[in-house]
């Protein structure tokens, strides 16, 4: 399995440590009527079957934080962006 | 009679002979032979004993897909269990065994079972060995391994090297057979990057042993043309001997390639097996089709075999398995075996068998219409089954086809294509053409030489229910065709659970041959079709592949690598004794004469405290933080505030994650305006750093602010102890240190030894007047020695891991048992610390009912009361005169430390309302050694609870 890093061109996927959903934004809220967005932010997750955005740490490269997207049901790599990119991206869509 | 070498014809070199040894017996064969073939030639049919019944078996096929003839191999260090007799390629002083016997092959009293048959039917060890329990582990499992067994692994180390690869092509074409010829050629043509594969010694497939006729010429020679071609383009890389086991995501394919399997012992430098990483383009399957034998009583008997294993041995290897062989076939390739026997002088005839008279050889078969003939071997082909388990690793499962009575591979789509046999077709000319056209990637199609076809048509017959013997659906687990339906009506009736039931289609062998044959059987029994019963799960690896291909040049001191700190050096000369800590060697304990872990410990715990140690703390992660926004940064990150903190001081900090659990703590120290050093605790290092580069890039990337591991370049040393200052005072230059100029929690940088820059932390961890100096790591072990020579006058000490954790115990400092994953920040005593004026990671989540309620466990020091008690760790905490439950549980014990100050052993312990308990006398119970003892909870600074010691 290959994965295209925007910094470092196509490499296996070993170089790379996966950590889950990329799609829940953390809140920037911290006062008490935010609980149930924070609950949510740090449990709730989707586990969808086809395509999903999981940040990737490119740890054995440039170990810059990427979101990948991948197919759950076939494991293609669709895409892989700086996670800066991709949370900019996030806020243009709000 | 058993077998024999032909007069005439083969791939054997009849010029170089070759002496093995089977049981202990000299035998010989030739260049070319498999031990398998040689064997048979020797007149050997007997191989093996089956698993259950310790029935004889010899060979039944002639290649990868063998259940029966599975030998130890080599012996020593090389000694390899279940390696299959038909894929060995025979070499000069080869050495096997069989297995699965004993005394002997010969003869075996495991044989008896056979008389007890009866009883052992599907599902007999579930029905039988059930009660009492308690004889579960210790009688029944340890007779059930010793009786039903494969192979044993040495228990010496395998001395040979083993290599890992990768590889890239645009096609890699599995099996060199006609198709895969074709399609390699194909593919080759057309200039991209072919690789072909193909797990038998010598390329060529089924063209190595059936006559066939191609452009003109021999099937053999059209092969060898062919792969001439091939060999001599640069595009091309040609891999026999290479298995390809598995289909993994991204079109890569798993490969192990025998280097040096065909040898007695590999030549220098070069490894026995090669393990691959095939990133493919697109993949051709051309690995032809399996031949099913027929079930029927006695189709066990040495001399039994597929009709192709029998035109196989004769064809390539010139050797007989018999005179007179009755050939019992479903289908029309049964008919070759019949004309290429023929041709070599042999009496084969067509019979239609019931059962195989014979016990370690055949020795006549009665027929159908109840007759019975004289014959030495039995050919059987119960039709064929593409080899589609590559093309189901994946999750597709495979597709009926009533035409050919076979499943044929799934459509998973253009990366990767089934061509030829595999593919379900039969025909000579059917097998170029599609080898062709799946192979051409670009243009237009190769074009598909003439050549001789045979129409190919099966008759479905699987199991001949007259046969009063035995008659075996899965050989290598001793199924019969009388095991499935019993499973089915024991309400056993899907296929993966009558797999289970039955073991049919487990082991080595993965039910190569006898799948299909069981699916019949059970659809029969169950009253479904064969589609409806569908196959079990094919899963990598199609064949086994060694441990040590596996492991690659993983293995002893390259199993992973070594972290030495920069005083490694320097601990070696004082004597240390070293610990593995994740990656890390670190000094544990530094014995003199005499002494045991423990009594060095101690001694370094007295003299440190009592006058100055240095230790080496190297191994802490220390990330170097610069930029506007380091202050900011820090304080998302801490728990507590850091932006505040006044440049040239350290300050300790507690990291949480997200869910509000402790993650990490350590002191981190500001340089200047901008710049931070932060330390982490050693096992967290790594994970931290992520930690940073997550939140940073994730969460807050308008941030302006840099982070380096600076971890390995710097070498870090704890100097402590009363006599600390005056150690350091003789190093450091310009002004003497002091209370003003280097007050406790101070951080400067500074130069010593005249001129070398240093950082000097007035931290402690020790509990005593302590400093830690940081320099330039390859200064480190210079340093440490310059260090010793300036703590002389003061009886210096190097001390370890041991006095450090002995110490923090002593003085009720948290560490690793401490923060397990499991506690707050509240539960360390250190909720005072959380900072309730600003966003940090775990804030909101920290504050959360449960992970504040009063009645968690929380940190408590205890000791034991009466005074020659030792408390253990993970010892429970119960209140006193509770009985050990679940219910009653309050706590344990996390950490322990016998102190040389007070003389007692110490303990740190999570225990709930710790806080509210301090006083109370509980009960210590430790389940492991079923001891209880009384003990004392007490607040966690066992030592100096006033800190006085850090000012003096």
């Amino acid at each position: 399995m290959l994965i295209t890093c925007p910094h470092c061109g196509t490499r296996p996927v070993e170089e790379f440590i996966f950590n889950g959903d990329a799609a829940p934004s953390r809140p920037r809220k911290v006062d008490s009527d935010s609980a149930g967005q924070w609950f949510e932010y740090v449990y709730l997750r989707d586990n969808p079957k086809g395509w999903m955005d999981e940040y990737a740490h490119h740890s054995g490269g440039c170990r810059q934080w990427l979101v990948v997207t991948r197919n759950t049901g076939t494991h293609e790599v669709k895409a892989a962006v700086a996670v800066g990119d991709y949370v900019r991206g996030k806020a243009k869509l709000k | 009679m058993t077998g024999f070498r032909l007069d005439r014809g083969g791939l054997i070199d009849r010029t170089q002979k070759l002496d093995f040894s089977f049981d202990g017996a000299s035998h010989s064969g030739f260049a070319g032979d498999t031990l398998a073939s040689a064997l048979i030639a020797s007149g050997r049919q007997l191989m093996g004993r089956s698993f259950k019944y310790h029935r004889p078996r010899g060979v039944i096929t002639a290649g990868a897909a063998e259940p029966n003839a599975l030998v130890e191999l080599r012996q020593g260090g090389r000694k390899e269990a279940n390696t299959r007799a038909t894929m060995i390629e025979l070499y000069d002083g080869l050495v096997a065994q069989s297995q699965n016997r004993w005394p002997s092959l010969d003869f075996d009293m495991g044989a008896i079972t056979s008389l007890a048959s009866s009883i052992f039917v599907a599902g007999f060890y579930y029905k039988t060995f059930m009660w009492p329990k308690s004889f579960w582990e210790k009688i029944y499992e340890p007779l059930i391994r010793k009786a039903a067994g494969l192979g044993t692994a040495s228990q010496e180390a395998d001395p040979d090297r083993y290599e890992k690869a990768y590889s890239h092509c645009e096609l890699l074409v599995i099996g060199s057979g006609p198709a895969g010829l074709m399609a390699a050629l194909a593919g080759a043509r057309s200039g991209v990057r072919v690789i072909l594969a193909d797990e038998g010694a010598r390329l060529g497939g089924s063209l190595l042993f059936e006559n066939e006729e191609i452009a003109g010429q021999s099937g053999f020679d059209w092969a060898q043309a062919v792969i001439a071609e091939l060999a001599s383009m640069s595009n091309v890389t040609l891999m026999p001997r290479t298995t390809i086991f598995g289909w993994f995501d991204g079109n890569v394919f798993g490969a192990v390639e025998r280097v040096a399997d065909h040898v007695a012992i590999p030549p220098h430098n070069i490894p026995r097996q090669r393990y691959w990483r095939i990133f493919a383009g697109k993949a051709v399957l051309a690995a032809g089709a399996e031949e099913r034998p027929i079930v029927f009583g006695g189709n066990d008997v040495p001399g039994v075999m597929t009709a192709s294993a029998m035109r196989h041995y004769a064809n390539r290897y010139a050797v007989a398995a018999g005179q007179n062989i009755a050939v019992f076939t479903n289908n029309t390739s049964g008919q070759r075996t019949i004309r290429d026997l023929q041709s070599h002088g042999l009496n084969a005839f067509a019979a239609n068998i019931v059962d195989v008279k014979g016990r370690k050889g055949v020795e006549a078969a009665v027929l159908s219409d109840g007759s019975r003939v004289h014959c030495d071997a039995v050919a059987m082909s119960g039709g064929w089954s593409p080899i589609v388990s590559l093309m189901c690793h994946r999750g597709a499962r495979p597709v009926w086809n009533d035409t050919l009575s076979a499943f044929l591979p799934p459509d998973v789509g253009p990366q990767f294509v089934a061509a030829g046999s595999a593919a379900g077709k039969f025909v000579l000319s059917d097998c170029l053409a599609d080898g062709a056209a799946k192979g051409t990637l670009k243009g237009k199609v190769l074009a598909t030489p003439k050549c001789r076809d045979e129409t190919f048509e099966i008759t479905p017959m699987w199991w001949v229910k007259q046969s009063k013997g035995k008659a075996f659906v899965d050989y290598q687990n001793d199924a019969t065709a009388k095991d499935l339906p019993l499973a089915a009506r024991e309400g056993y009736n899907h296929i993966e659970l009558a797999k289970r039931y039955t073991t049919t289609g487990m082991a080595t062998d993965q039910g190569k041959l006898g799948n299909v044959n069981a699916i019949a059987i059970l659809a029969e029994a169950t009253g479904k079709s064969i589609p409806e019963i569908g196959t079990t799960t094919f899963r990598p690896f199609y064949t086994p592949v060694s441990f040590g291909a596996l492991a690659g040049p993983f293995c002893g001191q390259h199993f992973q690598p070594v972290r030495k700190t920069p005083l490694h050096e320097w601990a070696e000369e004082q004597g240390a004794v070293f610990v593995e800590t994740g990656l890390w060697m670190r000094s544990a304990w530094f014995p003199q004469q005499g002494e045991d872990w423990l009594a060095s410990a101690s001694r370094e715990v007295l003299a440190t405290r009592s006058g100055v140690g240095l230790c080496d703390v190297s191994t802490l992660g220390k990330i170097d933080v610069q930029g506007k926004d380091a202050g900011r940064f820090l304080d998302i990150l801490y728990c507590n505030t850091f932006s505040t903190l006044a440049v040239g001081k350290a300050r300790y900090g507690l990291m949480l994650r997200e869910d509000g659990i402790v993650m990490d703590d350590g002191t981190t120290s500001r340089l200047a305006d901008d710049h931070f050093v932060m330390t982490t605790t050693t096992a967290n290092a790594a994970k931290v750093m992520s930690h940073l580069e997550f939140v940073h890039q994730a969460h807050f990337p308008e941030l302006d602010v840099t982070y380096t591991s600076v971890t390995e370049q710097w070498a870090q040393m704890a100097i402590a102890g009363p006599r600390a200052r005056e150690t350091l005072n003789k190093i450091i230059d310009g002004a003497a240190l002091d209370d003003v100029n280097t007050p406790y929690m101070a951080a400067r940088e500074v130069t010593i030894l005249g001129g070398m820059s240093a950082r000097l932390f007035r931290i402690s961890f020790s509990g005593e007047h302590a400093y830690e100096l940081a320099v330039p790591a390859d200064f480190g072990g210079g340093v440490a020695r310059a260090i010793m020579q300036a703590g002389a006058a003061f009886r210096i000490v190097p001390y370890g891991v041991e006095a450090l954790s002995i110490m923090r115990v002593e003085k009720g400092h948290v560490a690793g048992g401490e923060l397990n994953g499991t506690t707050t920040a509240g539960d360390l005593g250190l909720g005072k610390m959380m900072s309730t004026k600003k966003d940090y990671i775990g804030r909101m989540m920290a504050g959360r009912g449960g992970l504040v309620d009063p009645q968690r466990q929380c940190v408590v020091g205890i000791r034991p009361l009466d005074k020659k008690d030792k408390l253990r760790s993970g010892s429970h905490l119960l209140t006193r005169g509770a009985k050990p439950s679940l219910a009653n549980d309050q706590g344990y014990i996390t950490s322990v430390a016998w102190s040389p100050m007070l003389k007692i052993w110490l303990g740190l312990a999570l225990l709930s309302h710790g806080r509210t308990r301090i006083g109370e006398v509980v009960q210590v119970y430790d389940g492991l050694r079923n001891q209880h003892m009384l003990a004392e909870i007490c607040k966690p600074a066992h030592f100096d609870p006033e800190n006085a010691r850090l000012h003096v």
